[in-house]
């Protein structure tokens, strides 16, 4: 082990900045970071243990204690339990002898739940040592089970348990006709890179990751900062519950995406880029290193890009487990090999981005989108969509339709036509835009996808009416306390109290007034967050309950007060030591058995 | 143009590169704060200094002030919104103002007698957390912390050490300290230094000094800690 990190670190030529690959190296090597490691690292790389101990406990692929040596996580989104999942845990626990969220006493197996692993369009999901597990069903847990119990390395388990499907249902200006390797840049030079950046603003550009921000705007804003050190990041940290189209897009649209990033960089003066790429999606990661090879064969990156002297080169950084680093601050945080802590704005990434340094983040869309307008211009792109909303939204369409999968869609399309383009019947609501988006119910399809209206970084989750609603805010409301950064207060503390006060209502246990201390509390948290998350870790509550007042309230007790626990299950520990079972040893609400 | 913006209707001066929680406490205007401390970057992470500027909430510690600024700091609904983060931070640890030997010096019970904070309004989480006595003058109480990093930033910042860090992510982050064996002892904490000293809580003492100022003479005992906070923080660095 000690000869393994010592040419793991010179690999990574002993760079702090690098910690988080260097620790995910060690956990797929040992299935832990062990102690002795902790130290040969923190000597090498010249940090403190504690900064070490940090990241390790922030990012939950790493472990500081033993997991099997086939670490098996199964995808928790709501789509995956609509899909079956719940049921499928338990009969892989029986299978594998071993409680979920626990190693098995041989250190064979260890199994537990993981958040959205990005495979909502075949699920149920899951990964072992990492790789993505596709269609789990009851034949694939036995198979797998075999597996295991033979011992056979992960690298010889059967190649179509690892199948990911693209599904690419429908195209449109961006997908349909991909452009050809180097076509965008060969088109920007011979335009002009002041003329390509006036084309993007001209088209009307905004970003993709849902915000929508004015990429020429952010791009301009980098490229007039002081200082000749710039960096171009690409955000494919997709971990929005029921999104995928970045999986798909890097999967067989790749080169159109590191040609945005290479014109991108090539307006603002950078020199070097990141693809951030979420560790789920580590089965992408070979294919993606051979592609920016065979670019830089092609002289599309490198020292000498298309001759004119042009320098730009892409490493791949992944991630390790963590939905906030998607958020851009802390994405680049965690780029530098810290935990992903959001920054305080300003400043704002466009002027001290990673390493302090003016640094462009932009979604692996929307890099796609400008790879397209550098060849083709941008009026063509702004005669397509709204009025603030121009081109097309490429969506993850999940949950229940006869066609889920990837849809590139003009923006202004309604509710309606997305609906009836994926075969979707009977449908409840929508969940747009993922848990941190809106819900939407049956009454108002003929909204819009636009910034205008529906904004969505491209999740979009279909219900049906065999669907319980409060099911699905509690699936996300717990997703969010399970992923807040725990940086600031409100959402620290607010997302834990969300979810016991949303759980209390859900149980039963809630009474008068409890629906409208969840609402107080929403509030809370929605105001006075750091980041995203928190402001929008409240939105599944607040836009059911604005829809469904009354679903909240079926659920409450008819009496004035219920405690925050339950009496009765408190004294099981009395029970236990007295060894009573009777009546008189359990107590009961004294309303409950009016 | 003049370097002026408003505080709940007052004008206001600062200067260029002042945050607003700068600017406000240079002209005597408290505004309610845990994680900040004039000596140290700031941290921005407990939001008790949630202002509104030109309408939209910011942390008073981080945002920098600017000219025509119109800051809503002591109003009913900002004054609601930060005893709840208070009470926040009471439920999610284990505070027991009675029995802790900081009660009367302590800068999160003060806040909350400042807010007229009167219960802890949400469900406690009575999380399990230890002590740690290893050390022969210091003592952490891990129940007591509110993860402000003040610690963190002066053994940084003043004592050029690097005793404390927090580790872990949501509700489980956590204070650890610099030692293979995660023992206070075994780091190069010093008594005298500053980051002993710092804890806006009970989380870290120094130890053998808990009673020699009997309760009913401590610091917040007849002054809140608007005044208390003004008197030490108007003039920083000053000795």
């Amino acid at each position: 082990m000690q000869a393994f990190i010592q040419s793991l670190v010179a690999s990574h030529q002993h760079q702090p900045t690098h910690l988080l690959a260097i620790l995910r190296a060690i956990q797929a090597q040992a299935h832990y970071i062990p102690e002795a490691a902790i130290k040969q690292v923190a000597t090498l790389l010249n940090i403190p243990r504690s900064h070490i101990m940090g990241v390790i406990e922030f990012y939950s692929f790493l472990h500081l204690t033993p997991q099997g040596q086939y670490e098996i996580l199964i995808s928790d989104s709501i789509t995956d339990q609509m899909l079956g999942k719940n049921e499928l845990m338990a009969y892989l626990s029986e299978q594998l002898h071993v409680a979920v969220g626990a190693v098995r006493s041989d250190g064979l197996v260890s199994l537990n739940n993981t958040s959205c692993t990005g495979l909502c369009d075949q699920g149920p999901a899951g990964l072992v040592n990492g790789y993505a597990l596709s269609r789990l069903s009851r034949a694939r847990i036995d198979q797998i089970a075999a597996l295991v119990e033979q011992q056979t390395p992960v690298n010889e388990w059967p190649c179509e348990l690892f199948q990911v499907e693209d599904n690419i249902i429908q195209t449109d200006l961006l997908m349909t006709t991909p452009i050809e390797s180097g076509a965008a840049l060969k088109a920007s030079y011979a335009r002009g890179w002041s003329e390509t950046l006036a084309e993007i603003d001209r088209a009307g550009l905004r970003g993709r990751g849902g915000a929508g921000f004015k990429t020429a705007s952010k791009w301009q804003y980098c490229k007039d900062e002081a200082g000749p050190e710039r960096y171009v990041v690409c955000n494919a940290d997709e971990g929005e519950p029921g999104t995928f189209k970045d999986r798909v897009l890097l999967n067989t649209y790749a080169q159109q995406v590191f040609e945005g990033m290479t014109v991108c960089a090539a307006i603002i003066g950078a020199t070097h880029g990141f693809l951030y790429l979420r560790g789920e999606y580590l089965f992408l990661y070979d294919k993606l290193q051979q592609i920016l090879d065979e670019r830089r064969q092609a002289g599309l990156l490198g020292n000498n890009i298309l001759n004119s002297g042009l320098q730009f080169d892409i490493e791949i950084c992944l991630g390790a487990g963590a939905y906030i680093c998607g958020e851009e601050s802390a994405l680049i945080e965690s780029l530098e090999g810290k935990m992903g802590i959001p920054r305080n704005r300003p400043p704002y990434p466009v002027s001290q981005g990673y390493l302090q340094k003016p640094t462009v983040v932009n979604n692996v869309e929307t890099f796609l989108a400008a790879a397209h307008i550098a060849v083709h211009g941008g009026d063509a792109f702004a005669q397509i969509g709204t009025a603030q909303s121009k081109g097309t939204k490429i969506l993850s369409i999940s949950g229940d339709c006869a066609r889920p999968g990837i849809y590139e869609l003009p923006f202004g399309t309604t509710i309606h036509a997305v609906l009836a383009a994926c075969g979707a019947e009977d449908v409840l609501g929508v969940q747009i835009g993922g848990p941190s988006g809106t819900f939407i119910a049956n009454t108002e399809f003929d909204r819009r996808l636009a910034f205008e209206d529906l904004a969505t970084g491209g999740s979009f989750i279909i219900f049906n009416h065999s669907r319980q609603l409060l099911d699905i805010a509690q699936n996300f409301t717990h997703f969010f306390a399970l992923e807040s950064c725990g940086f600031c207060t409100p959402c620290r503390v607010g997302t834990s109290l969300l979810k016991k006060q949303l759980d209390k209502i859900v149980d039963g246990h809630g009474s008068a007034g409890d629906v409208a201390e969840l609402e107080a509390l929403c509030q809370i948290v929605k105001n006075h967050s750091h980041c995203g998350l928190g402001q929008t870790a409240a939105n599944p509550i607040l836009s059911t309950l604005e829809r469904y007042p009354e679903l909240y309230q079926s659920r409450l007790k008819a009496i004035s007060y219920e405690p925050g626990f339950d009496l009765d299950a408190a004294l099981a520990t009395a029970r236990r030591l007295a060894n009573r079972n009777d009546a008189a040893a359990h107590l009961a609400q004294v309303e409950d058995s009016l | 143009m003049s370097n002026t913006l408003t505080i709940d209707g007052n004008t206001i001066p600062f200067t260029d590169g002042q945050t607003i929680m700068q600017a406000a406490t240079a002209t005597g205007v408290y505004i309610p704060h845990l994680c900040h401390h004039p000596e140290f970057t700031p941290h921005g992470s407990c939001k008790l200094c949630t202002v509104k500027v030109n309408g939209r909430i910011c942390s008073a510690c981080t945002f920098p002030a600017m000219a025509g600024q119109n800051v809503l700091s002591n109003t009913q609904e900002l004054t609601a919104d930060r005893k709840k983060i208070t009470q926040m931070l009471f439920v999610e640890g284990n505070h027991f103002c009675p029995s802790c030997e900081k009660t009367g010096n302590c800068q999160l019970q003060a806040v909350a007698y400042h807010l007229n904070m009167l219960d802890d309004h949400y469900p406690l989480f009575y999380p399990q957390r230890a002590v740690d006595a290893s050390h022969h003058e210091v003592l952490i109480d891990h129940n007591r912390c509110i993860f402000c990093t003040l610690c963190v930033r002066a053994s940084q910042q003043t004592d050029g050490k690097n005793v404390f860090a927090i580790s872990g992510r949501g509700i489980n982050k956590h204070l650890i300290v610099n030692a293979d064996s995660g023992l206070l002892k075994d780091t190069d904490l010093a008594a005298s230094d500053r980051a002993a000293h710092i804890c806006p809580t009970g989380a870290i003492l120094i130890k053998h000094t808990a009673y020699q100022v009997p309760i009913g003479q401590r610091l917040y005992d007849h002054q809140q800690i608007d005044q208390v906070s003004l008197a030490q923080e108007q003039t920083p660095h000053g000795e």
